[in-house]
């Protein structure tokens, strides 16, 4: 088990180190430049070429890739061209809203999507089972953004029960938490049905049931513990989705997190600064992606066994 | 006198309503088991065997499944009438049934010994350090160290999942245990020792059995009694000796007869000819009479079940004529 994870970890960084090629080949290619934004209107190119040089922006692309990576390999991540503050403190200072907004829809999603889905599954071909097709269909194929406006229009304007935006506390949480999460409840409630499918008309249950055991029992502890791998693959993939999904979500609720963070950085060419944060976010739904897999283990000995060998 | 009656069972009839038609599964079936007696339940594949032993679980699948019946008593318990949580304590406690395909009966993200301890922690109300003391006792039992309790169904073989299923089932002492074809699935070693090991139990605990199996060396190996089923009835019942020597039913005959002689091995096999009917459009009389040699008009009608001697009885109208005897000899 050891052995895999290091292997794992190990492996991230080939990929960490091709994203940030990436992203900073792209943000290079991009049209605008930072410097002459940084730049007074009337400076002579002299002050520019300073300028340039000051910040670490002379020299070719591939120079100034190096230079990048070798400071990203020694642990810094530079400074953000525009806050001019260390890229890094600026990401852990907006790291909570993110998180927060993360897990909070990942709650949302789970309080509907498990309940949902059992259901669907127990009573397959009901109006339940339906029901809950339709809804997952409705919520994968509408836009985050559009159902965010939407309960804003609802909510806020209409009702005025819960702020339009802003990340001042729980209050302002609600809404975007509630459209990431319904966004990702459809998903989860189609996995969560299909496996319960799956895992329903097995014998084992019918030996548990022999025993004695309750009919509820039987399906939240004999079933669902042996559907729970894919819907923690999904619920994985959910979290990842969480973290970056959140950029149009954080920006339509003016949440400060670090969506909207690298929504600012990319649109004021912060090569530092966006390069550092998709830096992290990558970093961030791998060790996610560690996680679940890990998680396998817990939740299927046979998992288990394969990474012991 | 007559002993203690485990389980009485009067005119039982379980069809699945599904959209293809309606499935008739069991038509009409009487059974009864006298307290550390065994039966052997023989028939085809389909003949409504397993359907039977679920029903006196009450745990076919409704929907589709529907279960009519006149009389379903548990030592002198109505089962019908049972509640969802009557039904709860009786499964595993009173009744218990060990499943045919031991490779899919066990919940594979539990430890087996978990396995064996729930039942026990359902029925008695013990600790879960009792329970689990219990359940490697109960691993012991069947021939498998309790030290293993803690391992998972797939870090064991076929047989010895068999052999926790079994002890599953045993766990609680069940007054009656259904095995469902418990050897099909073993290889003809493991089979003799869990055949051995049943036997055992059954004589440690006086636990009645119902046997379900198309064997019917198993049957002569363990069972006290016989009965035959074709397309959801029972159309001949009688002791071992009744059936194994003296069988009347022309499909009983068919049955050994299919049985390869191990003395003339260049001998042809004799099948019954033709193929059990389709259980969604029965035959209004015998079932069976379509395949039979002995076939007449007679054989149309609706079969009543006569009695040949005290224990021995079969469906066949044909033995109400004036020496009517099948071709198989009579042994002894």
């Amino acid at each position: 088990m050891t052995r895999y994870i290091v292997r794992r970890l190990l492996l991230m960084i080939p990929v960490l180190i091709c994203v940030t090629f990436v992203v900073y080949f792209l943000m290079d290619l991009a049209p605008g430049d930072v410097i002459s934004q940084l730049a007074p209107a009337d400076a002579t190119p002299q002050q520019i070429e300073m300028l340039r040089e000051e910040y670490g922006l002379n020299g070719t692309i591939i120079e100034r890739y190096g230079r990048y990576l070798w400071r990203l390999l020694h642990g810094d991540m530079g400074t953000s061209f525009f806050l001019k503050r260390p890229v890094f403190s600026v990401f852990l200072e907006r790291l909570p809203n993110t998180l927060m907004l993360a897990f909070a829809s990942i709650l949302v999603a789970i309080l509907i999507s498990l309940p949902l889905g059992i259901a669907a599954a127990t009573h397959h071909r009901s109006w339940l089972d339906g029901f809950s097709v339709v809804l997952s269909m409705l919520s994968v194929s509408m836009p985050a953004f559009w159902l965010g406006l939407l309960l804003i229009f609802i909510f806020s304007l209409h009702w005025k029960i819960f702020p339009s935006g802003g990340s001042e506390g729980l209050k302002y949480l609600i809404l975007p938490a509630l459209t990431l999460g319904t966004e990702q409840a459809g998903n989860l409630t189609r996995i969560t049905r299909s496996s319960m499918l799956d895992v329903i008309h097995q014998d084992y249950l019918r030996t548990a049931r022999a025993k004695g055991v309750s009919e509820k029992k039987v399906i939240r502890h004999h079933a669902l513990r042996n559907a729970l791998i894919p819907i923690i693959t999904v619920l994985g993939s959910t979290l990842g989705n969480a973290f970056g999904g959140a950029v149009a979500i954080e920006t339509v609720f003016a949440w400060n997190g670090i969506g909207r963070l690298t929504v600012m950085a990319i649109n004021n060419r912060d090569m530092t600064l966006a390069t550092g944060c998709i830096f992290m976010f990558t970093l961030m739904l791998n060790m996610t992606l560690l996680v679940v897999d890990i998680a396998y283990a817990y939740v299927d000995p046979r998992v288990k066994a394969r990474y012991s060998k | 006198m007559e002993k203690e009656l485990i389980l009485e069972i009067k005119d039982l009839v379980v069809r699945f309503e599904t959209a293809d038609g309606v499935v008739h599964a069991v038509n009409g079936l009487d059974l009864k088991i006298e307290k550390g007696r065994s039966i052997g339940l023989v028939g085809e594949t389909g003949a409504g065997k397993t359907t039977t032993a679920l029903s006196m679980l009450r745990l076919v699948p409704d929907p589709p499944g529907v279960v009519e019946c006149e009389k379903l008593e548990l030592s002198g318990r109505d089962v019908l009438s049972m509640s969802v949580s009557e039904l709860e304590e009786v499964r595993g406690k009173d009744i218990s049934m060990i499943f045919q395909d031991p490779m899919t009966a066990l919940n594979p993200v539990f430890t087996v010994g978990e396995q064996i301890a729930e039942s026990i922690q359902i029925h008695e109300k013990v600790s879960s350090q009792e329970a689990e003391k219990r359940a490697k006792e109960m691993l012991e039992l069947v021939g498998i160290p309790g030290e293993r309790a803690g391992e998972y169904p797939h870090q064991f073989s076929g047989g010895m999942k068999q052999r926790v299923v079994i002890a599953i089932a045993l766990a609680c002492h069940p007054k009656l245990l259904i095995a469902d074809e418990p050897t099909t699935a073993l290889d003809v070693t493991i089979q003799a020792q869990v055949l051995d090991l049943m036997r055992r139990l059954k004589e440690q605990y006086e636990t009645s059995l119902i046997m379900i199996t198309h064997d019917l060396g198993i049957v002569a190996e363990i069972c006290d009694d016989v009965a035959v089923m074709y397309a959801g009835k029972i159309i001949e019942i009688g002791t071992l000796r009744d059936i194994f020597n003296k069988a009347k039913h022309p499909y009983t005959e068919g049955l050994f007869n299919s049985i390869p002689n191990i003395h003339d091995r260049k001998a042809k096999l004799t099948p019954i000819q033709g193929l059990m009917p389709d259980p969604t459009n029965l035959p209004e009389g015998c079932a069976f009479e379509p395949r039979c040699p002995y076939a007449c008009e007679g054989c149309k009608k609706e079969q009543a079940l006569l009695q040949i001697s005290d224990t021995h009885f079969v469906r066949c109208s044909r033995y109400l004529e004036e020496g009517f005897h099948i071709e198989r000899k009579e042994k002894e």
